[in-house]
């Protein structure tokens, strides 16, 4: 049994240590908008965060969150508030939307970090999360535009 | 999410009346489930149905239903814009749902072919403005005033001279009992339009950025199984036989299984495409557990041999022999250069371009050639079902319900009214989904287990199934006499297992000796439809060979194909011209004035131009390339569109910004290889996507304005940014590239 901090609550958990992280999010705990996209570290679209870090949930162990807080995209604020939620609408940026979980919480970390990314620490960032519709360019000016929001 | 609801489906089937998805007598109310997806609203007891697309409440919320299936193209967000426009209701006020699978109320329900907008736009405008003439005769009859005296804004029913004013909410029960008579019916004159024509922002948007269940992979339902499906490695192969012994020791394992999926001679339509008839089975509870059990299956494959496929149609059934050889990437090439030196099937001839080419003073002669492309769909394949003796409903991501429903009726021998199919948002489809195999294997793994059952396909599953976009080839001739003016042109395509040639298109029409022909190889590897089929190869090589024409002619590129759009526009040469020569000149203008083609201090990049008609619509870019550490990178983009009238205009924008680095990143990166049968992409760590470093800082989408009604434009811009992004390359480097994808390795040599 392991406990494991998400969004702010205790879950018990009883699966193999070994469980992937996304697949305890999605199939045990229910919190579906992390999502399975290669599960193979790849394209992102299942990133969390992990004691404040971007992790991808699907090759991270349940043992190794354990005793960690784990924040998912239905945490990142209680009422879509944080700045890239409010640009992600702002600009409509997605078009199926099924990266943009993960596009968001990887962004939400630059953020964190840097609070005036320019467009080469953007592409570094975000290298690691793929969005076959190919809605880059608005995720860029999302969060540039996030970054003006958060410095008001 | 909703589950099952049986009252939900009776009272659509008893509300099912008249053709075209409009139903415009029905009478009543009726209890109706609120599913969580419609909002915040709270959940009103009653609903007012004036048709199958509007359903207003008492309190005078106005719920518009979406007929098509999403992926991406936000029809969510611009159909139900459409029936907002004619029905005259408060855009803001409106609560989108997704229409259940039901082709009598809801109309062909289908997704792809960029036709949702074409098909839907006179339906629902039609839809809209019944609605609101049927609330104006229910005010009209209650305030004994004449119809044509009732005026209505904003969801509000005004009488001037009276003063009467209710809202639509008010006269909702009354207006469901009004008879239409034919004709009466007078949709709006586009100029008033106030929803149409300005940008609405995506209806599903903040339930996206918040992480809420949309996708069919999110679906839950109670007891329901996980099931996976070992499908043979490789094209051409099939289960020989397994053992699961060690599989079913592992934990969550239910029931480990062979499964056949078509009967023999099951005749196939279309869309009924299945890559391998027999696969392993693995259910279990949870998704981690599967793939699990998975690793610990063991299955002896052997060669399937030729097979026979038997595909229905209008002239009875036929035969198909699917060939058994285990193919490889190089075989595939090299079979292709020999069927190209083969006489092929004549598809268009016009004038004696024979002649032509033997009187030339120059022939240009080209070869260009494609891989195939997987879709890469971020979500992977998934479908939720639950068949029992008398009924199934399947739920999950579906381009085409109304092609699969029928499939399932026959093999589940249950009749179409026992099938519930409900869409969920898809995350991804670029034509994947049109091919429903992927319902029939859930519900055939459903009946087997007796459960409700998820099939989940893994990434790597999901890859190596097939349903590519084909593998292609063509040659371009061109012929210049002395005056290096074009006197004839000769496209021979071919491909495994199609042709690409659309042999009605430009430049056809503009030549006055022009020859197109096709040939093909049967294959085991299955395609399928994927973003703009064919085109997406023939605007790569036709808008290259024709840029490497025009500099051979001394000519400008994008005056060169204006001089033969003014030729097909003034004088066409033959018939069956698809396309509109003077609305394809007009967006090539566009894209000219718009980009500064040739302006001072566009220098600094490597431009490319190409332009492209399909799906009835017009797409043509500049794209502007620079070399980056040793890659090439398109910096910046400029297009143009004519698709008619634009329904929402931003969302369009963002459609047509995807389509571009859509376009760069498969025809810079995108090809999927195979070595005896086995594809040798698996995952996104070997099958590259484009990604955030290499996608355009900036792509700036210009639309033609013009009241012609709305036509396709999920795909149309697509097609043209290859061939774009091959004359920008050769901008950059000095050197044509035939051969997809393209790239700056020196081993690029061109095929010819």
């Amino acid at each position: 049994m392991a406990t494991l901090n998400i969004n702010k609550k205790n879950y018990n958990i009883d699966a193999d240590p070994d469980t992937p992280l996304l697949w305890v999010l999605r199939d045990i705990i229910g919190l579906v908008g992390t999502k399975y996209g290669c599960g193979v570290a790849q394209c992102g679209a299942c990133v969390v965060h992990l004691n404040g870090e971007a992790v991808r949930s699907c090759v991270t162990k349940l043992s190794r969150a354990e005793g960690k807080k784990v924040v998912t995209i239905e945490g990142l604020s209680e009422t879509n508030s944080h700045p890239l939620q409010k640009a992600w609408l702002e600009l409509d940026v997605s078009q199926c939307g099924y990266c943009q979980a993960g596009q968001i919480m990887s962004a939400a970390v630059l953020l964190k970090e840097n609070k005036n990314p320019t467009n080469e620490d953007i592409d570094d960032a975000m290298a690691g999360n793929i969005c076959r519709c190919g809605t880059y360019l608005r995720i860029r000016e999302a969060i540039q535009l996030a970054a003006k929001d958060q410095k008001k | 999410m909703e589950k099952t609801n049986n009252s939900r489906r009776t009272f659509l089937k008893s509300s099912a009346l008249l053709g075209g998805g409009l139903m415009i007598h029905f009478t009543g109310l009726a209890n109706f489930d609120i599913s969580e997806r419609t909002g915040t609203l709270g959940t009103p007891a009653e609903l007012i149905e004036l048709n199958g697309y509007v359903k207003i409440m008492p309190d005078n919320t106005i719920k518009i239903i979406c007929p098509n299936p999403e992926f991406g193209q936000n029809v969510m967000t611009s159909l139900p814009m459409i029936v907002a426009e004619e029905l005259d209701v408060e855009w803001q006020k409106v609560l989108v749902e997704m229409g259940p699978h039901d082709s009598v109320k809801l109309g062909s329900q289908f997704t792809g072919g960029s036709n949702s907008v074409r098909m839907y736009w006179r339906i629902l405008r039609e839809a809209g403005a019944t609605a609101r003439y049927m609330l104006v005769q229910a005010a009209a009859q209650t305030w004994g005033v004449p119809a044509e005296e009732i005026t209505t804004k904003a969801g509000m029913l005004y009488h001037e001279k009276t003063g009467k004013k209710g809202k639509y909410g008010d006269f909702a029960t009354k207006a469901a009992g009004v008879t239409v008579a034919k004709g009466v019916v007078k949709p709006k004159d586009i100029k008033n339009f106030n929803i149409v024509r300005t940008s609405k922002k995506n209806v599903e948007g903040t339930k996206i950025i918040s992480g809420k269940p949309l996708f069919g992979l999110d679906y839950k339902y109670d007891g329901m199984l996980i099931a996976m499906i070992e499908h043979p490695p490789g094209f051409g192969m099939t289960v020989d036989s397994f053992d699961a012994t060690a599989a079913l020791k592992m934990p969550g394992v239910k029931e480990v299984f062979r499964q056949k999926i078509y009967e023999d001679g099951f005749e196939q339509g279309g869309f009924d495409v299945r890559t391998f008839n027999e696969v392993v089975v693995v259910v279990g509870k949870t998704t981690w557990e599967v793939m699990n059990a998975r690793k610990k299956l063991i299955v002896k494959w052997k060669p399937a041999g030729d097979t026979k496929d038997t595909m229905g149609g209008r002239g009875g059934a036929r035969e198909v022999v699917v060939p058994g050889e285990l193919e490889s990437s190089d075989a595939q090439y090299q079979k292709m250069q020999d069927f190209a030196s083969k006489p092929a099937q004549l598809l268009r001839k016009d004038g004696d371009p024979e002649t032509a080419f033997k009187n030339a003073a120059q022939v240009i002669e080209r070869t260009f050639t494609a891989p195939f492309l997987a879709h890469n769909c971020m979500e992977p394949i998934n479908f939720f079902a639950h068949v029992t003796a008398d009924k199934a409903l399947l739920v999950g991501p579906l381009q085409a319900p109304g092609w699969t429903e029928p499939t399932l009726s026959k093999i589940l021998k249950l009749p179409a009214d026992k099938i519930e199919i409900q869409m969920t948002r898809m995350g991804g489809g670029f034509g994947r989904r049109a091919y429903g195999h992927y319902l029939v294997e859930a519900a055939l793994i459903s009946k087997k287990v007796n459960a409700p059952v998820k099939l989940i396909y893994s990434k790597e599953d999901d890859m190596t199934y097939g349903i590519y976009r084909p593998m292609y080839t063509a040659t371009y001739r061109a012929a210049l006499d002395a005056d290096k003016k074009l006197i004839a042109f000769h496209v021979k395509g071919g491909g495994i297992p199609e042709h690409p040639i659309h042999a009605n298109r430009f430049p056809a029409g503009a030549v006055d000796n022009y020859l197109a022909e096709g040939w093909q190889i049967p294959s085991n590897i299955t395609v399928g439809a994927f973003r703009a089929p064919r085109s997406n190869f023939n605007a790569a090589a036709e808008q290259s060979f024709l840029d490497e024409v025009a500099e051979a002619m001394g000519k400008d590129p994008i005056e060169f194909r204006l001089e033969l759009l003014k030729r097909a526009k003034e004088n066409p040469v033959g018939k069956n011209n698809e396309y509109d020569a003077a609305r394809y000149a007009g967006v090539l203008e566009l894209v000219r004035d718009k980009s500064g083609w040739k302006n001072s201090g566009t220098e600094k990049y490597s431009r490319g131009v190409a332009a492209y008609f399909c799906h009835s619509s017009y797409a043509a870019h500049v794209v502007d390339m620079v070399i980056r550490d040793g890659e090439p990178y398109v910096k910046q983009v400029f297009s143009a569109i004519d698709c008619g009238i634009v329904v929402n205009p931003d969302a369009a924008s963002n459609m047509v910004q995807g389509a571009v680095v859509d376009g760069i990143g498969n025809a810079l990166y995108g090809g999927l290889t195979h070595k005896n049968g086995v594809s040798e992409q698996r995952n996104f760590h070997n099958y590259r996507i484009i990604r955030m470093r290499e996608a355009p800082k900036k792509v700036e989408v210009f639309f033609v304005k013009n009241d012609i009604d709305p036509t396709g434009l999920g795909e149309p811009p697509f097609p043209p940014v290859f061939g774009a992004v091959a004359n920008a390359l050769y901008k950059a480097s000095g050197q044509r590239f035939y051969k997809q994808p393209y790239s700056l390795k020196p081993t690029d040599k061109p095929i010819v």
